[in-house]
């Protein structure tokens, strides 16, 4: 009973404001009120620091940050995925056979929208369409060896600005709106959306923790977690995310996930990769 | 003598008080609360509104059923249900709800 009482309070809570939003797509205009938003909130955050998360909130942590870029603990992922990306298959191809400029440098213009599947195809579940491709079996989205291949990928995209395209396609926008509207959608039993910590919350404390703000939050995918001891990729910071919330996590790379991701990288385009990151 | 045995049985439990509904017995009750929560739980998956204490506490239910205790397995089946009934609830607010918190 006390729980249902807590949930209908939280509920009327997320029910409060007075406005409701346009039922209209335009990602443009989103980008522009988003970004303003953010801005707005941090004057003193140079643009481009915003994909620096927790650490272009607090100055404390950007100093242990700082420290830990002398010797970043992602750089041993980056030099695994270098020998992996540039191993043959057993066809004798290689990843880079599969990607724009053989692979270098791209990371920016991922996610992107897929006319001829009607999907969004994130740098995962490319990597993995490349292995399908050439006759190999799919890694899994939440191990290393998926983690190290998009952080090597990642490093060699460093500074390059994002890009990401959303075409005059309705199954793109509509791809886009559900990624939208999956990131402001409170799930779980705490009744949180990705909004309510990347937004509402961004630059305050969940118990030691420094909530990043959204824009600029992939940027730095995939990331080394201090509290992971490892690498993670974008899939399973999502499924993280969900679990903590206690809500039941999707597959990695259910079709959901991708739809968010595009949505939330389309939000920090115009700022500089800065992957692969490292977080506490 | 086929039927002597429920008969006996039946004339036993009219004179210690007992009734055909609680003849069912405590697991019969679990597994009618069990089935009810499992509905709402599967229902919640549809949705893809699933909470991992929904699961948690139905696999618990489950569990307590195995080892016997049926009181608990009853209350924790109920409690799966409860959660799985807000979880469906708050996908449904959150249909149209989602669109307050976007930024204009």
């Amino acid at each position: 009973m006390l729980r249902k009482i807590l949930l209908l309070g939280a509920l009327a809570l997320g029910a409060a404001h007075p406005a409701r939003a346009a039922d209209t797509v335009d990602p443009k205009a989103e980008l522009k009120a988003f970004r303003d938003y953010f801005v707005g909130r941090f004057p003193k955050v140079p643009l481009d620091d915003f994909v620096n998360g927790p650490y272009s909130m607090d100055a404390g942590l950007r100093k242990q940050w700082k420290a830990i870029e002398e010797f970043p603990p992602y750089e041993f992922a980056v030099d695994k995925g270098k020998e992996l990306f540039s191993t043959p298959f057993a066809n004798r191809k290689t990843y880079g056979d599969c990607f724009p400029d053989k692979g270098i440098g791209v990371r920016q213009n991922y996610p992107y929208f897929d006319a001829k599947s009607g999907e969004v195809i994130t740098l995962e579940l490319a990597l993995n369409q490349c292995r399908a491709a050439n006759g190999e079996k799919p890694l899994d989205y939440v191990e290393d060896d998926m983690a190290a291949l998009t952080a090597y990928m990642a490093f060699t995209s460093r500074g390059k600005r994002f890009d990401i395209k959303i075409p005059d396609d309705p199954r793109a926008l509509a791809a886009y709106r559900k990624g939208e509207e999956y990131f402001y959608t409170r799930r779980g039993q705490l009744n949180f959306s990705c909004a309510s910590c990347h937004v509402q919350a961004a630059g305050h404390h969940i118990r030691t923790e420094v909530l990043a703000p959204a824009l600029g939050l992939m940027a730095a995918m995939p990331i080394y977690r201090s509290e992971w001891g490892g690498m993670g990729t974008t899939s399973r910071r999502f499924v993280t995310c969900n679990s903590q919330v206690r809500a039941e996590p999707l597959a990695p790379q259910d079709e959901l996930y991708r739809d968010v991701e595009y949505f939330l990288t389309y939000m920090g385009n115009g700022l500089p990769v800065s992957g692969p990151g490292a977080r506490p | 003598m086929r039927f002597a045995l429920p008969l006996g049985f039946t004339a036993l439990a009219a004179a210690g008080g007992l009734t055909f509904a609680a003849l069912a017995g405590p697991a019969d009750d679990f597994a009618a609360a069990y089935a009810k929560a499992d509905a709402a739980s599967k229902q919640a998956v549809a949705l893809k509104t699933q909470w991992t204490t929904t699961v948690a506490t139905l696999k618990s239910a489950q569990a307590a059923a195995d080892a016997g205790k049926y009181d608990d397995a009853i209350t924790l089946a109920k409690e799966a249900q409860a959660l799985a009934e807000a979880s469906i609830a708050q996908a449904e607010d959150q249909e149209t709800a989602w669109k307050d918190g976007v930024i204009r």
